[in-house]
């Protein structure tokens, strides 16, 4: 299990991530997949982005079964786990074979803390889609300032 | 079962693609093949792209493969991006024991299945022996 971390008020820390990015996407121009994936991180790749009341995370995982997926979320983290199966023709002979297959867990740390009881999630077209209500203490709150 | 494999790629993973009017990037997508006696078979992956988004030719003994991707992250509110999303384009040779006519697919949960049927001829017959 591998638990990715994010630092977003640090902006050197951004900085440096980005260019690590840049780094990877100029190499991965010549890869087959044709440079999608933006750094070799772990399975599956996520997108992950917030609005002031949830933070959404989004993985591609084309042809998984929903029985062969399982997601767990506890305090600020995500658990995303299965396996992708492959299928097993009979009587043919692999020509070639670039998807991947097999058992995959990855566990995100959230930059808050999300409330269980209000995740939903949607699995269209092979796109997961996560939605987490952000907790009471971390949405943001706007504050009256008081003049003179 | 033939060896040789009758679907080949043309040009390498950053082959040339069409001109985008939005301007947008092309991806490669992954795709398996596997050979049958009667077919061979492409498994391309493809998430996002529902099926009536699939536009799938065969022209000019090439099979062209684009899958158009809506756009589905707000622009803002970004936390993380690990991943780009695109069209996915891929051309692949056809040879011509294929027989073109009868190419079928189907689309289910990002995954394209194309099943590119042999002309009979290329298909393996067993040959009865008889004593003498």
């Amino acid at each position: 299990m591998r638990a990715t971390r994010w630092q977003p008020f640090n902006p050197i820390w951004n900085q440096l991530q980005q260019l690590q990015e840049d780094m990877n996407r100029v190499f991965e121009r010549w890869s087959e997949d044709g440079g999608r994936l933006l750094g070799r991180s772990a399975y599956p790749p996520v997108n992950v982005w917030e609005d002031a009341e949830n933070i959404y995370v989004e993985a591609e995982l084309p042809g998984l079964s929903l029985n062969d997926l399982e997601i767990y979320v506890t305090g600020n983290q995500l658990t995303l786990k299965g396996e992708r199966r492959q299928p097993v023709p009979e009587k043919a002979v692999w020509h070639r074979q670039e998807r991947g297959f097999g058992t995959f867990s990855r566990t995100l740390t959230l930059p808050f803390d999300v409330d269980a009881d209000k995740v939903d999630a949607r699995f269209e077209n092979g796109v997961l889609t996560v939605k987490l209500a952000k907790h009471e203490s971390a949405r943001p709150r706007k504050i009256a300032v008081k003049g003179e | 079962m033939s060896e040789i494999s009758t679907l080949t790629q043309k040009g390498r993973g950053g082959q040339p693609a069409p001109e985008a009017t939005r301007g947008d990037v092309y991806f490669t997508p992954q795709v398996d093949i596997y050979e049958t006696d009667k077919e061979l078979v492409l498994l391309a992956d493809l998430p996002g792209v529902r099926p009536e988004d699939v536009d799938l030719r065969f022209e000019r003994g090439e099979l062209v493969l684009h899958g158009r991707v809506r756009p589905r992250h707000p622009e803002t509110g970004r936390l993380a991006g690990e991943y780009d999303v695109g069209d996915f384009y891929r051309v692949f040779n056809v040879h011509e024991s294929i027989d073109a006519g009868k190419i079928s697919a189907e689309m289910k949960n990002g995954v394209l299945t194309v099943h590119l049927p042999k002309v009979a001829a290329a298909q393996p017959r067993q040959i009865n022996v008889r004593a003498q």
